[in-house]
């Protein structure tokens, strides 16, 4: 598996403090990988270093092969939507697509025309009077036209309506499909990339806290539920991700690769937002300071090296 | 990204190309007619007739009265002195910060054109944009005060010296730069506009008032207060004594003047404090006493910076510019293109 980005203990200070740290990971090529994560866990951050807008201040970072932004070649392979999808509210639709062919040899100016002419996005137009879905349809054809290896999106429906979210996310996957590119794809909305996403990297407070391929993912979580029991006494190789009990039952988020094959257990597939937000939730309940006992920490840490 | 640069500067571009033409408009239509004063002045042929000195006198009251000349010369220096500023507030400073207010720096520094390039581009344009409306404007100027000039032969003085010639150019250039490296730093366009309106204006009179004068080491004369001299500054009685009062340097025609003006005040014991008693009791005219204090011998000394170094100073001032708009230029590329 080839990998589109690799980090290697990647880290990046602000004056406030580490925005990222320790970051260790590594994408793999011809997926449309989800990066999911709570609010400050570093994905803004660790795109922007992807694409080069910003230096590390420890670790290094390879973008397909090179160092981001190191030069035109290398600014070419990668397309970027930024945050809010920013472009030049003075300028109007054909000048972006002029600016686009001005600026990047490997433009697509059929590609580019023909997005425009399907989203009624009118040339005359200027950018600064679109819509917030027009804006970001307008800037992913900025991104998609230069024909890059690499698409990343940080956080592309953000701002959209409901509507106009699912109108662009399945316009991106029609032009992923058409393109074969690989795309890094950030969110907070787990519900827009369970739509388009096959891979999934769960970043936690700069940390990997879980990575795969969606469907391995789902295969691997069971949601049980059943009579009350302690979560400590189930068989090996299953990792409790989150536990909710009640006086008389409990239901368990349980990772495991073997099938469950305790009777006493009703097993019920999970989706992939429970699945995310059950990491997310743990991960809160460890930072939780009642939970903090030496044993229980050690404990957690022992499931993760699992 | 030459045509995104014109593209985003076209605005500001038609902007200046109205300002310079509103005044090439207005300078064309009066130069002509100051042209036909000056023919009509009959100055050209004065030498041979030796009465020079009226007739110039009589033409610089002439276009001091005629309201459109006079108005024009004085807001056309104005305007010169002004552009740089202008030009480093409007062009320099939100030439990085605009993007990154809008977030666009992070749409089009991901185009495949590296950061460096795009700096490079819209420094090299809109700078030569800015050193080009500065330079124009100081042509146009130049050829319309050139009938004025060539008596009033003002060109060298502090007021004029920065409006004239090829230092607008180096003065917008720097302001420009300025403006530029204020955005890097600030990240804001308010703050960056501010500094670069204050740094312009502060290292033009810097330069004016402070430095010039050093660039070339000014020459000294030990002119004689000759009758001449004190019949054009006067005398002042003033406390029991005779003030002179001097501007000096008179008879160094287009020089710029670099002395303090001085009060030469007579020794009590000398002659002249017996004339002044005659002139409070109506008994001598000023005249007399003038001529009294000339022949005490006294000297004024007097340091100036002669016309003939109008160019030489010209050249060194517009290069001291240039180069510190090119450092500036150079800690951008350093500073701006740097990551995060």
């Amino acid at each position: 598996m080839t990998a589109v980005v690799t980090t290697e203990g990647l880290g990046k200070r602000y004056r406030k403090g580490w925005a990222l740290a320790d970051c260790t990971l590594s994408i793999p090529a011809g997926h449309v990988v989800g990066l999911v994560g709570p609010n400050g866990a570093g994905k803004t951050t660790l795109l922007n270093l992807a694409t080069g807008l910003l230096a590390p201040t420890a670790g290094t970072i390879e973008v397909l092969g090179g160092r981001p932004a190191a030069g035109p070649r290398q600014l070419a392979k990668v397309g970027y939507l930024a945050q809010d999808a920013p472009v030049y509210a003075g300028l109007s639709v054909a000048d972006h697509l002029k600016l686009g062919a001005r600026l990047n040899p490997g433009w697509d100016a059929d590609l580019a025309r023909d997005r425009v002419a399907r989203l009624d996005l009118d040339p005359g137009q200027k950018a600064g009077a679109l819509s917030g879905g027009q804006r970001a349809q307008l800037a992913l054809t900025l991104a998609v036209a230069k024909r890059p290896e690499l698409l990343i999106l940080d956080e592309p429906v953000a701002a959209l309506d409901p509507l106009a979210r699912r109108e662009f996310l399945s316009d991106l996957m029609e032009t992923v499909a058409e393109q074969q590119v690989s795309v890094v794809l950030s969110s907070h909305l787990i519900s827009d990339l369970e739509r388009v996403c096959d891979y999934l990297i769960v970043l936690i407070a700069s940390r990997v806290r879980i990575a795969g391929p969606v469907d391995e993912l789902l295969s691997t979580h069971h949601l049980l539920t059943g009579s009350r029991r302690d979560p400590d006494r189930l068989p090996a190789g299953q990792e409790v991700i989150s536990a909710s009990h009640t006086d008389v039952q409990s239901t368990l988020l349980v990772r495991t690769a073997d099938r469950i094959l305790d009777p006493a257990w009703t097993v019920s597939e999970v989706s992939l937002e429970d699945l995310v937000l059950a990491y997310l939730s743990q991960d809160k309940s460890k930072r939780d300071p009642h939970r903090r006992q030496p044993h229980l920490r050690q404990h957690r840490h022992l499931e993760v090296q699992k | 990204m030459i045509w995104l640069t014109w593209r985003q500067f076209r605005a500001q571009a038609w902007t200046a190309f109205a300002v310079l033409a509103v005044a090439a408009v207005a300078l064309a239509v009066t130069g002509p007619n100051l042209a036909r004063m000056f023919d009509a002045s009959g100055i050209a042929g004065c030498a041979a007739r030796g009465d020079c000195e009226s007739l110039t006198t009589a033409f610089l009251d002439q276009v001091g009265h005629n309201a459109p000349d006079n108005v024009l010369d004085h807001l056309s220096s104005w305007v010169l002195f002004a552009v740089p500023s202008l030009v480093g507030m409007f062009w320099g400073a939100p030439l990085v910060t605009r993007e990154l207010e809008t977030g666009s720096f992070r749409m089009v520094w991901n185009q495949s054109v590296t950061r460096t390039r795009w700096l490079a581009v819209k420094l090299a344009l809109i700078g030569l944009a800015s050193m080009a409306t500065a330079g124009l404007l100081s042509l146009a100027f130049f050829w319309w005060s050139s009938p004025v000039e060539r008596l009033s032969m003002q060109r060298m003085t502090p007021e004029w010296f920065g409006a004239t010639g090829i230092v607008p150019v180096g003065y917008a250039a720097f302001a420009f730069a300025v403006g530029v490296t204020a955005g890097v730093l600030f990240r804001r366009t308010l703050p960056a506009m501010a500094v670069t309106l204050a740094v312009t204006v502060g290292a033009q009179a810097f330069m004016a008032l402070w430095l010039r004068a050093r660039l070339i080491a000014p020459l000294r004369v030990a002119a004689p207060l000759t009758d001449a001299v004190l019949n054009n500054f006067g005398l002042r009685p003033a406390t029991g004594q005779f003030t002179v009062f001097t501007q000096g340097g008179a008879a160094i025609p287009g020089a710029w003047i670099i002395s303090a003006p001085q009060t030469v005040t007579t020794p009590e014991h000398v002659a002249s404090q017996a004339c002044l008693t005659q002139l409070r009791q109506n008994l001598a005219t000023p005249q007399a006493c003038i001529a009294s204090l000339a022949r005490l011998h006294l000297k004024e000394v007097v340091t100036y910076e002669p016309l003939s170094r109008f160019w030489a100073l010209q050249w060194y001032e517009t290069a001291i510019f240039l180069g510190l708009a090119l450092v500036l230029a150079a800690f951008c590329f350093w500073r701006g293109t740097r990551r995060g």
